[in-house]
């Protein structure tokens, strides 16, 4: 059989998603369901005076009306931050509670007050209208870079500050600055982004007074996470007795990987009425209550010698959380941020401070990247000014300062096990070729249009997350992930993984892996994922994690297969189990032709016993079935890297910016199906695109969101991408079995600064993201004014 | 979404006779049903009015593009007859929105909600249209158009089929808004034999000609004449899409290109 591992298999999920067979949250509908509607604050800040429901209770359809205080006298526990984070004068980050109903105030337009649930959405709908809500509005506190000059928005709360965090040596490296020839400065914007994923987000409560179980199908990226959280913290339900079921799912991009609000609500009504409870959110909801992504305002100073070298790196950025600190949201902007600012370059000293802050908006966490797009984009722009002002050609700028030998221990925190950064430098400046750059620039201009360059090479850090590694720089917790390969007793095979599979493909890719090494036919294996009643606890999918964590384990629990396997096949072979090969799904033995096939080891095993003159095919002292279980907690980040080199052509008279080329060459490790890896760089290279030229999460002063639909969030669409040439160079992970980094995010952590500096390199001067046609045009005028002025 | 009655017809008479003070027409639907779906405009009575056939199709006689009230913008598009006579038109057609909305939206249904930046108002201006209605009026574009979403249409007044007069030459050039694909700023140059049209949308709270362009290039058809042209922001939209200085400038950066492109 050859090796699937490498080779462009089809995806197994397509068929049915493409024939709409995929069965989503929303697709599920329960005997005896009812609906829920929120009614959401329409203010960004107001203190809640009352709420009174008696009118809508009235209303046709109404089975339950829930608000803060039911919640309260239930004693259901608020959503949480998952990571603590300790500030520079070693204090504890200050969170504010974060009930799942709002009881005394309201902190972003959004904000859940109540819930209506009736026998019908239109009747729930209707009846919410009727809920008057008394609201005492309060002067909301919006910008990101003025929130701790602004009243705090939380008890207790000075400045809004959540934590001032620093990493790194701040006086060496304010020593290393003063001593560089040149600092070169940059303040930076990373632009707010709303997930948008495409199926919204949906939940499903229901209770069943018998057996006293609790379901909660929820559109989700982390089954086990949502329960444990609603179990401890929430304490709707102990975890026994409480299953979450996260079906097909529609993308996430980070903003499912943790419960929301709606998932604790609908799963403690449920309980509380006795029926199932279903809320599917609309997509103006979605806008609205999802968490965003990104929202950092930034300043940065790099210190360089006259020939080039990079000598220090200073940063200070301001992180925007929103109304509170969601699971994840103090975590991305520390541990998934600082350490990366040295993007792959050999940096000798750095310092990074972060302060989050508190808004009167949507909560702020993960997104495609979370925290690493902010540091490349960062660290990117800033090697490019550097490379422009000293007058050095980019590519040599950057080649010069890449680290070159490995392991190697940046000054920050991370150990690079393997890389090879002028290897795919030097294959994207072919590929893009970038030696008649200035041809093509010249006909562009021949059209009347200015026609830019710009360049990404990056690092990522994916595999999350050691325990040894993250525990040691004060997470609490580690990120292992699970796997569980059961034979059947027929021979074909079920995988279960921790991971959790959303357009990610994983019931291929996964298949393949367990297809070469058990030598079982791609069709005779199929992954489940996404039910906390089926597979052992798992950390779900996020950080470009599933392959290099969730994968490993797999790889783990069929070693332990193919041992088990040695010791029944040398028994019913009579041969000793060191002298048992096992190879393309048969166990032989050594220079012998007696051998069994993997299909005839899962079946004796689960029919053993001695039969008339035929003995038990199980050796003593073996345990009958075939069923392994594995958990890898990997030793190690890894490290994905590449090249990435983006060009643009500028229409002068309007400001539109088109993408005119765009080359990718990333070294993924080891790549186990390259057209799903290629799928990965697509969508996240036209995420990171949009984060460059369109979408902008925009508020108003008064924290109402603008940018609330379709019609005004400037989603890119397919004729805003080139054809994006794709490329690989490979240096495979020591830190896992399969060689893999992951590659989910790295376009979304590597497009931006690509696209940014192309535009710059167009129109020769410093813009913020996104380069909508407006701001460019008036860059351009702006050149040309002062160009007119000199001349 | 509130109850209401559906009515798809036939003929136009029963139209009139259907609608009412709660009544809409419904053609594409692609601004009435998320309209409705948003609770921003609640009917007794929607009157769908694809099935009335004579509202459909393309006629070129002589002079005039006659294009029927419900015909698609994709039909208008791809339309052999459109794509000779008036180009531009048929370009216009195949800008509007994305490949969803142009299977379904209208240029009846377009022209009647008068949407600030919508496309085809400008090409009503500058091919000099006539809006033909089922009160046997001849409604001139430029008396058509009265304000932000409102025309001169009375309640239960239907378009029938709009009148395009066939310019010697003529171009559309849009700056789309990168969210909706609608009209930041649409500029419609048509050289006329009297004289020249710029039909403007996106730019103000209604479509309009912009005289000062208009009378330069029916002077002197080209974009020279009106390089030094000032136009002024002050009855410019403004919005988080582009500020009214930029669209004023938009506004004369495009009738250019549509002059250079003519
Ligand atoms: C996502 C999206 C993007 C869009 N982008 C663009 C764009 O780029 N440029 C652009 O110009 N437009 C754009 N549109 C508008 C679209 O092209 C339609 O023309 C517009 O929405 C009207 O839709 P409709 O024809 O389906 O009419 P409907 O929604 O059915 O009707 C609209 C209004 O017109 C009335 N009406 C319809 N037909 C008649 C008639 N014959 N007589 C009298 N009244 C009538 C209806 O009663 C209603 O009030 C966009 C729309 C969407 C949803």
């Amino acid at each position: 059989m050859p090796s699937l591992v490498g080779s462009r298999v089809e995806r197994k999920e397509d068929k049915k998603f493409l024939t709409g067979k995929g069965r989503y949250t929303a697709d599920i509908n329960l005997v005896n369901q009812t609906y829920a509607f929120f009614v959401r604050s329409p203010h960004a800040r107001a203190k809640i005076k009352n709420v009174d429901t008696s009118k809508a209770s009235k209303a046709p359809g109404v089975v339950k009306i829930l608000t803060g205080k039911d919640l309260a006298d239930d004693k259901i526990g608020g959503l949480i931050a998952g990571w603590k984070i300790v500030s520079q004068d070693g204090k504890d980050m200050k969170v504010p509670p974060h009930p799942p109903l709002a009881s005394s105030t309201v902190n972003y337009v959004g904000d859940h007050v109540a819930v209506v649930i009736a026998e019908s959405l239109d009747e729930a709908k209707y009846a919410a209208s009727l809920v008057k809500v008394d609201y005492k509005i309060l002067k909301a506190v919006v910008g990101t870079a003025d929130a701790m000059k602004s009243e705090p928005i939380h008890e207790g709360i000075e400045k809004n500050l959540c934590f001032d965090f620093g990493l790194g040596d701040k006086a060496k490296t304010d020593e290393a600055l003063s001593k560089a020839d040149k600092v070169i400065k940059i303040d930076l914007n990373n632009n707010r982004l709303i997930p948008n994923a495409m199926e919204p987000r949906a939940s499903i409560g229901d209770y069943n007074p018998s057996s006293e179980e609790l379901t909660l199908y929820t559109a989700n990226q982390n089954p086990h996470l949502t329960r444990l959280v609603l179990s401890a913290f929430c304490a709707i339900q102990p975890e026994h007795k409480f299953r979450v079921v996260a079906p097909d799912v529609g993308g996430g991009f980070g903003s499912k990987i943790y419960p929301y609000a709606e998932d604790a609500v609908v799963a403690w009504a449920a309980k509380k009425i006795e029926r199932p409870v279903k809320w599917v959110a609309e997509r103006s909801e979605s806008f609205l209550s999802d968490c965003h992504g990104r929202d950092h305002v930034t300043h940065a100073e790099l210190g360089v010698q006259n020939d080039g070298t990079i000598t220090a790196l200073k940063v200070e950025t301001i992180a925007n959380l929103g109304g509170y600190a969601s699971l994840f949201a103090t975590v991305t902007p520390t541990y998934l941020y600082a350490p990366l600012i040295l993007g792959l370059y050999n940096i000798p000293v750095a310092f990074c401070n972060v302060k989050a802050v508190f808004t009167n908006t949507a909560p702020v966490d993960a997104y495609r990247g979370a925290g690493r797009p902010e540091a490349t984009y960062m660290i990117e722009r800033l090697v490019d000014k550097a490379a422009r002002e000293m007058g050095i050609d980019q590519a040599e700028f950057r080649s010069k300062n890449f680290i070159s030998k490995f392991p190697h221990q940046q000054c920050l925190v991370h150990n690079i096990d393997s890389g090879d950064y002028s290897a795919h430098l030097k294959k994207a400046l072919e590929v893009a070729d970038y030696k008649n750059f200035n041809e093509r620039k010249k006909q562009s201009e021949a059209k009347g249009k200015l026609r830019g360059i710009g360049f990404s090479t990056y690092i990522e850090a994916c595999g999350i997350a050691p325990s040894a590694v993250v525990m040691s720089i004060g997470a609490g917790v580690g990120l292992w992930e699970s796997a569980e390969v059961r034979f059947n007793a027929t021979g074909n095979v079920s995988v279960f993984t921790g991971a959790h599979s959303h357009g990610q493909g994983h019931a291929t890719t996964f298949a393949q892996i367990v297809s070469d090494k058990l030598g079982v036919p791609l069709e005779n294996i199929d992954l489940i994922h996404g039910d906390t009643d089926k597979g052992p606890f798992g950390m779900g999918t996020y950080g470009s994690r599933s392959l290099a964590v969730g994968g490993s384990a797999i790889v783990k629990a069929c070693d332990k297969i193919i041992d088990k396997g040695k010791k029944v096949a040398a028994h019913m072979l009579e041969a000793n189990p060191d002298d048992v090969e096992f190879k393309e799904g048969e166990f032989v033995v050594k220079g012998s032709n007696k051998k069994k096939t993997i299909g005839e080891i899962a079946f004796a095993c689960y029919l053993p016993g001695q039969y008339g003159e035929i003995k038990s095919p199980l050796p003593e002292g073996v345990e009958p079935g075939l069923k392994e279980t594995a958990f890898y907690d990997p030793v190690n980040f890894s490290f994905p890297a590449g090249s990435h080199i983006c060009e643009v052509e500028v229409d002068q008279t309007t400001g539109e910016t088109s993408i005119a080329a765009y080359t990718a060459v990333d070294d993924f490790g080891t790549v186990i199906n390259p057209m799903i890896v290629e799928g990965q760089v697509h969508g996240g290279v036209a995420q990171g695109i949009g984060q460059a030229l369109y979408e902008n999460a925009f508020y108003d002063k008064s924290g109402q969101l603008i940018t609330g639909s379709f019609m005004d969030y400037a989603m890119p669409k397919a004729d805003n991408f080139p054809e994006i040439k794709i490329d690989y160079t490979c240096t495979p992970a020591t830190s896992n079995p399969l060689g893999s980094k992951g590659c989910g995010e790295a376009g979304a952590i590597a497009a931006p600064p690509a696209v940014m500096n192309a535009v710059i390199d167009a129109i020769g001067t410093d813009i913020s993201m996104p380069a909508t046609a407006e701001k460019v045009w008036e860059a351009c005028n702006k050149n040309k004014k002062s160009n007119a002025k000199a001349a | 979404m509130k109850k209401f009655n559906y009515h798809s017809i036939k003929d136009t008479k029963e139209a009139s006779k259907l609608s009412s003070a709660n009544s809409i027409f419904l053609a594409g639907g692609m601004t009435v049903i998320p309209s409705i779906k948003l609770g921003l405009g609640s009917y007794k009575d929607v009157i769908d009015i694809k099935e009335i056939k004579k509202l459909s199709g393309i006629k070129v006689s002589g002079k005039i593009v006659k294009i029927g009230a419900t015909t698609k913008h994709a039909e208008v598009a791809s339309s052999k007859d459109v794509k000779k006579a008036i180009p531009s038109l048929a370009k216009l057609a195949g800008g509007i929105g994305d490949p969803q909305v142009r299977n379904r939206g209208t240029i009846g249904g377009s022209i009647a909600n008068n949407d600030p930046s919508a496309d085809y108002p400008a090409a009503c201006i500058a091919l000099n249209a006539t809006i033909n209605t089922n009160n046997n009026r001849k409604i001139n574009a430029e008396n058509f158009f009265r304000g932000m979403f409102e025309t001169c249409l009375k309640k239960g007044e239907l378009i029938e089929s709009i009148d395009f007069e066939i310019p010697q030459k003529s171009d559309y050039q849009k700056l789309k808004n990168p969210a909706s694909r609608y009209a930041v700023v649409g500029v419609y140059v048509a050289k006329h034999k009297s004289g020249t049209i710029v039909g403007v949308t996106g730019a103000k709270s209604c479509v309009y000609n912009e005289k000062s362009l208009s009378d330069k290039l029916s002077k002197n058809f080209s974009s020279n004449s009106i390089d030094s042209t000032e136009i002024s922001p002050s009855e410019m939209n403004s919005d988080i899409h582009a500020s009214a200085e930029y669209r004023a400038n938009m506004v004369k950066a495009l009738a250019i290109k549509a002059v250079d492109a003519c």
